[in-house]
């Protein structure tokens, strides 16, 4: 199967937020009421119950006045992910068209792909001690059907397909858009960590939709890679029993999240 | 609409003023995606507050609520001084070239005819000067100072751009900016549509308010062309369907109006009232007999109109009237379907008190409504202690409420006709849950028992009950087949049903045709026994046809479903072409001459073999007595637009003396707030994610976790002002009542700059009530109960208010 992805094009979306309902509704997620804050957004990002969400942003410009930017977030489905890379337990996997499968009957629930995910995105569902993301709707996709969120979407901001077409149709939009009012417009996801499964058109620079603008994957990753995990296999059961290791392994790769382990939002 | 969602997709230029067209229309931005990508049109957008909808648009311009006829009028005096209106459109197809009688005049925001007293006006003084042989007198060169287009010159002149943006606090340059952009549009080939919805017409001047539009889009010679017209966003999936049913109190299904006693007391004297002498409508009782014929197939149409219920001359049966007489006990009882006023009804503290003077109320709803639950405990929980309306606690209500669960629309088969006027029929999905039912099963079930109730009785005031003729089918469920069919009309053999009719041009006015709404007739022309394909807005066959390969299809779908009038999907398509009958533009063609007769991409909204070089070959209105399109026209407060301010407003205002409308109603005049106590502007408003008075979703998990409170919007000028803080709980006060939300504070909001003054504005959801995930207390307890001087549609947009930290 070749290379397929979803393409988000800012400039059509209006932040309905029907993907974000789609999704709920073709994965069966319970709903996550958070009061309101302030903000029109949701969440602060995804959490266990919720693979998607659209962000807020506003703004405003010395020049072009008031901005209020969308952005629809979930997974990238990283060409080589990082989630991938630590997990002890081989629970995630790259399918033939390029989605980051996650299996959760495989997952122990240790929580190392939250840490060296450079967008956040894995998240604890404490109720059942596993993992979530965004699947990229896997089971829809290869019974023919497109993802649920892409399916929804009123106004064609998010479309499915080949990954090289679609990343034509993005440099097409780039281009019409930098003629049109958005001369910072640029394509995200195309190179971006060696290119994503995931493309954005964005109408300005990835860092005012609170987009990485260099996605990193933390540096410890690297080093858990290359030295820790390949001693993984004796060292789990010291880690479960929550010994020194599993003290000094999260000291080494927390995060800013203080909360990060408790899951949050149950 | 004028024309339909799919058409958006051929607009230069969309000019979305009153609406929030990307939030609570999200189809609409599909459409205009389109025209952006592949026209590069423009999107503007104006509007109070920066919105989803403002995101998306190239220019957004800020306007304060209740000002849209200072903001249009001011474009019109600059289209009208520099003439960039489309001439040879203006001059054919609008009145225009009209000489007005001078009996008219104006002064100071008052037109001739007026009297203070009844703050009504006598509209004969603004009528036309006839030709001897009955025709209108025109001067073709528009010269004429008496012509309309002279009239309106000298009208709008006192709309100058500075005291225009004194007024609607719009930045002087974002104001140009609309204006070039959309004065643009009046270049034959270009094309620009106006969006409105509930924006434009909840408020005092809300006919009005659409007029100017509907003005500015004939200067322009916008309308009646693919990616133009004037196209209302109706806010309900079936809010089109409903209006052509006679969902308002004035009218009857296919807008004939309703009989007043004394003003049409027969059938003869109403056709002879109502029909006038030139345009479609003077085939009025035709639609009028067959009706009749339709509720009563036994009788003589001049009979059974004695049957049709009388209003009372002049008196006003609108929503704010209704709960006014509620309020004083008039009214003893109630069956509210598919509503919930109060939550979603003006100064719902007033109405919630009136519901307790029932002797009885029926609800029918999917969910307990607020207003089934009146009585309760939860309905009398105030964040204050303010209470102008004395609610009664549960114990001392003695009104018998019966609540009726109805079925959801994926739970029934039917139609819906949307705001393009498309009426497409739906399968039922599902079963209904528990005991609901559909509406028509209820409606049905009820006529039969009242039937019965009355069955035997040969008293002649129950006569309209006795020979009302209620045939459709046997099962609980009435049979929408033969519904449908009688919607399209058919020929009466013995008091039966005979042959359908082919639409409404077959329509007799002596009884011998029944049709249940003219304007749907040809949706079940055929009779070959299979609905699939008699019923017409059952179809789904996906292709825009192209009847000649010199004019490409402009996205009619002319098989998909079926819309009102005969399947014409633009109406006043006569405007697409020239004079002779060219397309104004090839691209966009709609319809055009062939020589012979009239070919197009739609159905000709036109005699089909009328020569457009020959006699009433350029009357392209036709459904109008003058057959052109009116720019200026007979509402209750005059025949031109002018602006005045909201019943509650901020200002005096500074285009003449007159604050108020002066035609408008005024019911509660002690309510009425002052800046000293309420400075601020209060509106209020929808979000995609909840659907009208939140019944639908605020008892759904997943959108109640989308908005889960309901919240004020704010700027952060006036949050520093009233030291609020983001997301805190305020309190929101009128003279009506006071409601707490939480704040949303943004830089979206802005103060105005009005007059030299800074003025604040507010937003509210109105979404919200006491039950479901999402709880919230009802905006609707802050606004008032004053209306639009036509429509008596409350204004809901525009009140003063005042805000505090709770
Ligand atoms: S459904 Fe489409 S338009 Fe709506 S929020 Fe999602 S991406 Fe945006
Ligand atoms: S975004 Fe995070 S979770 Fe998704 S594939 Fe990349 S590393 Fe894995
Ligand atoms: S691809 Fe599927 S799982 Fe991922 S956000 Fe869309 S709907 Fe949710």
């Amino acid at each position: 199967m070749a290379r397929m992805t979803n393409l988000y094009d800012v400039s059509k979306c209006t932040a309905c937020r029907g993907c974000q309902v789609a999704c709920k509704d073709w994965n069966q997620l319970p709903a996550v009421i958070e009061p309101f804050t302030g903000n029109y957004q949701t969440h602060e990002s995804t959490n266990g119950d919720t693979y998607t969400i659209v962000k807020f942003m506003e703004g405003e410009d010395p020049v072009d006045g008031i901005y209020w930017n969308f952005l629809k977030y979930q997974c990238m489905h990283c060409s080589d992910p990082a989630c991938m890379s630590v997990c002890p337990q081989g629970a995630y996997s790259k399918t033939s068209w390029g989605a980051t499968f996650h299996d959760p009957d495989k997952c122990i629930g240790c929580q190392y792909c939250t840490y060296a995910c450079p967008f956040e995105i894995p998240k604890y569902r404490k109720r059942e001690d596993k993992i979530t993301k965004c699947t990229l709707c896997v089971d829809r996709v290869e019974e023919g059907l497109t993802p649920a969120c892409a399916r929804t979407c009123p106004t064609g901001a998010l479309t499915f397909g080949n990954r090289d077409e679609l990343l034509q149709v993005a440099e097409e939009r780039v281009k019409f858009l930098r003629a049109n009012g958005f001369p910072r417009a640029t394509i995200y996801g195309k190179l971006e960590l060696g290119g994503l499964n995931k493309l954005y058109v964005l109408t300005d620079t990835p860092d005012k939709f609170e987009l990485p603008i260099d996605p990193k994957v933390p540096g410890q990753i690297t080093f858990w890679q290359d030295w820790i995990q390949p001693y993984f296999g004796w060292l789990i059961p010291v880690a479960l029993a929550g010994s020194a290791f599993s003290f000094v392994t999260t000291r080494i790769l927390a995060n800013k999240n203080g909360d990060h382990t408790e899951g949050g939002h149950e | 609409m004028t024309n339909h969602w799919v058409d958006l997709k051929n607009t230069d230029c969309a000019l979305i003023i009153g609406s929030n067209a990307a939030e609570n229309h999200p189809i609409s931005f599909k459409w205009l995606t389109q025209a952006r990508e592949k026209r590069g049109a423009k999107i503007i957008n104006v509007d109070p507050r920066f919105t989803r909808t403002s995101a998306r648009a190239d220019i957004y311009a800020p306007l304060r609520s209740g000002t849209d006829i200072a903001f249009i009028g001011g474009m019109m005096n600059y289209i009208l001084q520099n003439k960039r209106y489309h001439e040879e459109y203006v001059r054919w197809y609008t009145n225009a070239t009209f000489i007005v009688k001078d009996t008219y005049g104006f002064d100071d925001g008052i037109f001739s005819g007026y009297d203070p007293e009844k703050r009504k006006y006598d509209g004969a003084k603004w009528a036309f000067e006839m030709n001897e042989d009955g025709t209108y007198m025109k001067d073709m060169t528009m010269e004429d100072p008496r012509c309309v287009l002279q009239i309106m010159k000298k009208h709008y002149e006192r709309y100058d751009i500075e005291l225009v943006c004194r007024i609607t606090g719009t930045p002087k340059n974002k104001y140009m900016e609309v204006i070039e952009a959309y004065a643009a549009t009046g270049a034959p080939d270009k094309v620009g549509t106006i969006m409105y919805a509930m924006g434009t017409t909840q408020h005092t001047v809300g006919t009005e308010n659409v007029r100017s539009y509907a003005i500015l889009q004939l200067l322009l010679g916008n309308i009646g062309r693919a990616g133009g017209g004037v196209n209302a966003l109706r806010g309900e999936s079936n809010v089109q369907g409903s209006t052509d049913w006679a969902l308002l109190y004035h009218i009857l299904p296919g807008y004939l109006n309703t009989p007043e006693a004394k003003k049409h007391p027969d059938y003869a004297t109403y056709n002879a009232v109502e029909t006038p002498k030139t345009g479609y409508w003077v085939n009025k009782p035709k639609f009028l007999s067959s009706l009749l014929k339709c509720y009563w197939m036994e009788d003589d149409p001049a009979k059974s109109y004695d049957y049709l219920p009388k209003r009372i001359d002049g008196k006003n049966y609108a929503h704010i009237a209704m709960f006014e007489d509620m309020y004083k006990g008039i009214i003893k009882g109630m069956i509210i379907w598919g509503s919930n006023p109060i939550v979603g009804g003006p100064n719902a503290n007033k109405e919630q008190k009136a519901l307790a003077n029932l002797e009885w109320l029926v609800a029918i709803d999917l969910w307990q409504t607020e207003t089934s639950e009146f009585w309760s405990y939860k309905a009398l929980e105030r964040p204050t202690d303010k209470d102008e309306y004395d609610i009664k606690p549960p114990e001392e209500i003695k009104t018998d409420v019966y609540f009726l669960p109805a079925c959801g629309s994926y739970e029934k088969e039917g139609s819906v006709s949307n705001s393009g006027r498309w009426m497409q029929f739906r399968w039922k999905a599902a079963d209904p849950v528990g005991e609901s039912k559909a509406d028509l099963e209820i409606v049905h079930k009820l006529a039969l028992k009242i039937k019965e109730l009355y069955a035997g009785s040969s008293r002649v005031e129950d006569e309209p009950i006795t020979r009302l003729t209620w045939e459709y089918g046997h099962g609980d469920h009435p049979d929408i087949d033969i519904i449908a069919r009688e919607i399209n009309g058919f020929t009466v053999v013995d008091g039966k049903p005979g042959p359908q009719v082919a639409n409404f041009t077959k329509l007799m006015d002596d009884g011998t045709t029944a049709c249940g709404n003219w304007i749907y007739s040809g949706v079940y022309p055929a009779d070959t026994g299979n609905p699939d394909v008699d019923y017409l807005a059952r179809r789904r066959i996906n292709t825009d046809d192209q009847v000649d390969p010199n004019y490409p299809p402009i996205g009619s779908y002319s098989q998909w479903s079926w819309c009102w009038p005969v399947n014409r999907r633009i109406i006043y398509n006569r405007c697409s072409s020239t004079p002779e009958g060219v397309p104004w533009d090839p691209n966009r063609a709609s319809i055009w001459w062939a020589g012979e007769e009239w070919k197009g991409n739609d159905i000709p909204d036109f005699g089909k073999t009328t020569d457009p070089n020959g006699p009433g070959g350029r009357n392209a209105f036709i459904m109008r007595p003058e057959l052109v399109g009116c720019m200026y026209s007979k509402c209750n407060e005059g025949p031109l637009p002018e602006h005045y301010e909201p019943w509650e407003s901020p200002i005096k205002n500074l285009l003449n003396n007159q604050d108020l409308n002066p035609a408008v109603t005024v019911f509660e005049p002690d309510k009425q707030g002052t800046t000293d106590k309420y400075p601020i502007i209060g509106t209020t408003y929808r979000v995609s994610e909840h659907w009208q008075s939140g019944i639908m979703t605020r008892t759904q998990p997943w959108l109640a976790e989308l908005m889960p409170n309901c919240f004020v919007e704010m700027s952060e000028e006036l949050a520093k002002d009233r030291d609020i803080k983001n997301g805190s709980e305020v309190i929101i006060s009128t003279t009506r009542g006071d409601i707490k939300a939480l704040a949303c504070v943004t830089k979206r909001f802005k103060p105005f700059l009005i007059d030299g003054n800074y003025v604040h504005q507010v937003g509210v959801l109105w979404h919200f009530g006491f039950n479901g995930y999402a709880p919230g207390e009802p905006a609707n307890r802050l606004t008032p109960h004053v209306g639009d001087a036509n429509t008596t549609i409350p204004e809901y947009k525009a009140w003063l208010c005042d805000v505090r930290r709770a």
